[in-house]
């Protein structure tokens, strides 16, 4: 290949690179929430960065993050209907509970581990649609205006969505969260 | 503010997305309201708890490398990496597209002529109806009689037009004349209403020159066209499109 000449500047994909995989994190978050499968998520994020490569002249470099969801959602749910169009839960993932630091004596990192195993669960069987509001709440910071746009839903859906899935949340770990408010959950 | 608004308006609240107003009327229904106080408190827990870094999928490492890799691959292949992922979706959209165009072609090539030449014959037998009322043009044979009329075309046509009598119906024979239309000698048996004259103009639809059947008008004329044993019938007049069926009736039974 052709070095590129210096007076054209930086290329496409060099560009595009720039823009985009500082947020590869995110991607990937989002995709292995909504496929709830490593490698599945691996694979749904690289094609929805090839996927946004296409569509970069149609980027006006306003907020490359929740561009990139936006597409990273649509290839998600495109690769669920064409994969798993009947699917209804997700498998438990071990991986999911047996990593992140653990400070603290055995007792409490042995509640803290259940507290999460527990919050992650809830996360899993929350409906999809409730859970990506979430994720890009908590998780991204998205404004309900971003988040209304990533997910193609009006901002009223937005909120009520996200009240719906915290306050199932809430009911699942009530008990934890009312006796021992300060676990460390 | 009830109770209930004001639990859904909390996690507008929380996340700062509340208009100042709305956030101030939440503020003072949480002080005054030990429910609702309590319900604040839980979800700020819950909150936190799902902010965990350990709920967080960071990438694995070496996806970026990999990404950078197929963006690449990708980029210089020069084709639409949609290419590959979405076969479907860009074949469907091909289809689409060269049903379309073949669509407009059909359209143009066959859609259109045809048309102006519907057009064209149409307006043949207006200008031949209009030029027989002509003095003097009107009929070549003079006859109400069919049997003296349909002979008459013997030897001057290479087909055998259907003339009757209809005298009886109140549409009576007034003679035959030979004209011309799409490209040949065609037959144009002429009948009478009291004053309006009817010009039945007929030719073999092996010869061409068929078009859409049913009535039409034009010029002023009404004219109505249909085909049957093998013949194209055009009649035409400045007879009411009511009683010109009634004639094309009269004829074709």
């Amino acid at each position: 290949m052709f070095s590129r000449p210096a007076w054209a500047g930086p290329g496409k994909v060099e560009r595009f690179e720039q823009a985009l995989l500082p947020h590869l994190d995110a991607a990937f978050n989002l995709a292995r929430w909504l496929t709830g499968n490593q490698q599945d998520a691996e694979d749904v994020v690289q094609e929805a960065y090839l996927r946004a490569l296409t569509f970069f002249d149609s980027f006006r470099g306003a907020d490359g993050r929740a561009w990139l969801l936006t597409i990273v959602r649509n290839t998600c749910y495109t690769w669920l209907r064409k994969n798993r169009p009947n699917e209804v839960s997700v498998a438990f993932d071990e991986e999911l509970h047996t990593t992140g630091p653990e400070p603290g004596n055995p007792e409490t990192l042995a509640l803290q581990s259940a507290d999460r195993r527990l919050l992650a669960t809830v996360l899993e069987e929350l409906p999809r649609e409730f859970r990506e509001v979430l994720i890009l709440r908590e998780w991204e910071g998205l404004s309900y205006q971003e988040i209304a746009s990533v997910a193609g839903i009006r901002i009223g859906t937005v909120m009520s969505r996200l009240a719906r899935a915290r306050e199932r949340i809430a009911r699942h770990l009530h008990d934890r969260l009312s006796k021992e408010p300060k676990s460390g959950l | 503010m009830g109770c209930e608004d004001a639990q859904e308006l909390i996690h507008g609240y929380m996340d700062g997305e509340l208009d100042l107003r709305s956030q101030l009327e939440i503020e003072r229904h949480i002080e005054k309201c030990e429910a609702c106080a309590a319900v604040y408190q839980v979800q700020q827990r819950v909150r936190s708890a799902i902010a965990h870094p350990s709920l967080y999928f960071q990438a694995p490492a070496g996806l970026d490398r990999k990404i950078a890799s197929a963006l690449r691959k990708a980029e210089r292949a020069g084709r639409s990496p949609l290419g590959k992922s979405w076969p479907k979706l860009w074949r469907a959209a091909g289809v689409a597209a060269a049903f379309a165009i073949a669509a407009a072609v059909i359209w143009m090539a066959v859609v259109l002529p045809r048309r102006s030449s519907e057009d064209l014959i149409a307006r043949d037998v207006v200008a031949s109806h209009v030029r027989s009322l002509m003095p003097g043009h009107l009929t070549d044979v003079p006859s109400s009689d069919q049997h003296t009329v349909k002979p008459w075309f013997n030897g001057r046509l290479d087909f055998s037009p259907p003339v009757k009598d209809l005298a009886a119906e109140g549409f009576p024979l007034v003679g035959g004349r030979l004209d011309y239309l799409a490209q040949a000698p065609v037959a144009a048996a002429v009948y009478r209403r009291r004053q309006h004259y009817i010009n039945l103009f007929m030719w073999p639809e092996s010869r061409g020159g068929s078009a859409k059947p049913g009535p039409q008008a034009r010029q002023g004329y009404n004219l109505l066209h249909w085909t049957g044993a093998g013949m194209n019938f055009w009649a035409v007049s400045d007879l009411n499109m009511g009683e010109l069926e009634e004639f094309v009736r009269l004829v074709s039974s």
